[in-house]
């Protein structure tokens, strides 16, 4: 990549625009991931009654079950929105981005 | 303190990684069993001929090491989750959940909330950057030779680690399922490996992870299905089933000592997290795929493909539970503490194989100690070509002569490599049989998340990293992710037979690999030399292609 090019790229405010934007989201999604994780690990530690806890008078399956399977789930999801919008919003701006600085 | 290093202790014997021989201690052999010799039979012949046809579109160095670049999003995400559903972690989990109930659980997630994190930071940095190795990364903008040397010693002992960890359990794994001599299976999961890798390339090697990622997730599906269509569809039956026939009734359904340590627990979900992002064999295949987009597909797929297997294996611990816990046929009496005490034959391990037998007959059974062993073989060929890599693209082509070797050469030395490779894990497999080896992929983790990881995340991250920092920081992390698992429970109680560990925590994660970033931080700015400051300077391009993919490889054409 030529110097003219890192330049034209560099000082495109479209560019920063989107640098900023996906910096923000990324750190976000990671934050929410770390937090429901940290959240989960901390209630098996300190208050796990909370997890041994049946669903209903007359169920054996408890809260830590469903609240399992939602994490694994959040997982899923939470990388599911990271992709689609990087592969849209944010791929389709990068090329807009080089396409204007090799005019 | 006593209590969890009882806790952790039990966990050691029956947790998948870190207990990474499946089976572990002695094994009884077993009579041959036909129906998985001729299924397995079936699978080899299948991926030679695989790897024969890969052979054909094998040239360049870039098909060697990364598959020309033309695998999809969806491929690479089933090869990836293919990486993570070891032997160790199919067979450990289930028995995990097995013993303990709602505890396996908790063991999966931990393995599982890495990926979104290397979706969201790493992986479209990572193939931007990248060509064939996460050296190719980390050394982007500094010296090649000091950072390449770190990157592949880096690589080469979580390899090894990792290597010996799977040699040994597949060797047992084999004895127990096939009736096969220790020493026979071993030798011959490391001609098989090296058949892959030699002739096939990353094609072969990502072509039978991909498979084996199939047959593990159908023949898992059926077990789970079956055993839901035993409790009539109806989760309630499940659960009440099994807490019927289990010694610890309704406490299996809430979670139980594996977390009594809420800052080991963080440091060993630290270790899976940033050590999945720091295994080199796993970094690898973000390499094969064409652009940035399919990387994060990649990921995408992978971690759907992960959580799914996780829900199953829950499934299937469960239903081990109810159709295979008290059973005569799967039982053995077995002395423990001058007691005779009734065990599940071949140990708590054998939950999942011994369902299948319950939901599926023998052939069922056949099927899935195929697959069981098929698991091995991909796992090891893809840890070979890593290790192989980092020795000829790393070590010989850039700091032995400097960038300037043709490719021709690189992809002998590699070659050379791969054959060496499989030469020495046979004799540590072999070495190793009857040692104590549960330390050893946790270790692997561990290193990964204290050396690799920290130098690979501050050269994408952090403009101020400098060639000095990246060395010495990654070497503290190294250094104290070793010292600290040798002076903790693993090794100085469990290994070295000492009363009381020195350093009190089981998983050193949270420690070293806040150290590796400390160091790598404090040698980065201290470091004043002309170098480091055309370094900082170079971020600025890199900064610009890793996100914009400008420059970046693609995919070959033919």
């Amino acid at each position: 990549m030529s110097v003219p090019t890192i330049e034209r790229i560099q000082s495109n405010p479209k560019f920063l625009a989107m640098v900023e934007a996906k910096r923000k989201f990324s750190w976000t999604l990671a934050i929410i991931m770390l937090a429901i994780y940290c959240a989960f690990i901390l209630v098996i530690g300190f208050k796990k009654e909370i997890f041994g806890a049946p669903l209903g008078p007359d169920t054996v399956i408890t809260w830590g079950i469903p609240v399992g399977i939602a994490v694994i789930l959040s997982a899923f999801v939470l990388t599911g929105i990271y992709v689609r919008r990087a592969n849209t919003e944010f791929d389709r701006l990068t090329r807009e981005v080089i396409e204007e600085a090799q005019q | 303190m006593k209590r969890l290093s009882l806790v952790l202790a039990s966990l050691a014997a029956a947790t998948p990684l870190w207990a990474a021989d499946a089976v572990g201690g002695e094994v009884a052999k077993r009579s041959l069993n036909i129906h998985a010799i001729v299924m397995f039979f079936i699978f080899v012949a299948a991926t030679l001929f695989i790897t024969y046809w890969a052979a054909k579109r094998t040239r360049s160095a870039k098909d060697f090491y990364a598959a020309g670049g033309g695998i999809t999003g969806f491929q690479n995400g089933l090869a990836i989750a293919g990486d993570y559903m070891s032997a160790a972690s199919f067979l450990g989990i289930s028995a995990l959940v097995y013993g303990s109930g709602y505890d396996g659980l908790i063991y999966s997630i931990g393995f599982l909330v890495g990926w979104p994190i290397i979706t969201f930071l790493v992986a479209e940095r990572l193939r931007n950057l990248g060509k064939y190795t996460f050296a190719d990364v980390a050394s982007y903008r500094l010296q090649q030779a000091p950072v390449r040397t770190f990157a592949a010693v880096g690589t080469l002992v979580t390899v090894a680690l990792y290597l010996i960890a799977q040699m040994v359990g597949a060797g047992k794994l084999i004895q127990l399922l096939f009736g096969m001599e220790y020493s026979t299976a071993v030798v011959l999961v490391g001609i098989l490996m090296v058949l892959y890798v030699l002739f096939g390339g990353m094609l072969a090697t990502t072509w039978v992870q991909i498979i084996k990622a199939v047959l593990l997730l159908s023949g898992a599906s059926f077990m789970a299905f079956m055993v839901l269509s035993l409790s009539g569809f109806n989760l309630e039956t499940m659960f009440g089933k099994a807490i019927e026939a289990h010694p610890k009734h309704a406490a299996i359904m809430s979670p139980g000592g594996l977390v009594s340590n809420p800052i080991d627990a963080i440091s060993l979900g630290i270790g899976l997290m940033f050590g999945t992002a720091g295994l080199p064999h796993i970094l690898m295949r973000f390499f094969t795929v064409a652009d940035a987009k399919e990387a994060r597909k990649s990921v995408f797929y992978a971690t759907g493909f992960i959580g799914y297997f996780y829900i199953l294996t829950f499934i299937i611990g469960f239903g081990a539970i109810m159709l295979v816990l008290n059973q005569p046929q799967y039982t053995e009496m077995i002395m423990k503490d001058g007691k005779e005490v009734a065990s599940l034959i071949g140990g708590n391990n054998m939950a999942a194989i011994h369902l299948s037998h319950a939901v599926g007959g023998d052939l069922f059974l056949g099927f899935i100690s195929a697959v069981a062993f098929a698991t091995i073989l991909a796992v090891v060929s893809g840890l070979t070509l890593s290790g192989a890599s980092a020795v000829s693209h790393d070590l010989y082509a850039s700091v032995w002569r400097h960038g300037r070797s043709n490719e021709t050469d690189e992809i002998r030395v590699s070659k050379m490599a791969t054959v060496f490779l499989g030469i020495v894990a046979i004799l540590l497999g072999i070495a190793f049989e009857k040692q104590n080896i549960a330390y050893m992929v946790g270790l692997a983790f561990s290193i990964a998340a204290s050396a690799n990881f920290p130098v690979l995340f501050m050269s994408m991250f952090w403009k101020g990293l400098t060639t000095r920092g990246a060395v010495l920081g990654g070497l503290f992390g190294l250094i104290i992710a070793i010292v600290l698992i040798v002076l903790g429970p693993t090794v100085w109680v469990d290994v070295l037979k000492n009363k009381e560990a020195i350093f009190a925590y089981k998983n050193p994660a949270l420690f070293s690999m806040t150290a590796a970033f400390f160091f790598t931080w404090l040698f980065s700015v201290t470091d004043n030399s002309e170098s480091a400051h055309k370094e900082r300077a170079a971020f600025l391009p890199q900064f610009i292609r890793s996100m914009t993919g400008v420059g970046a490889e693609g995919a070959s054409k033919h």
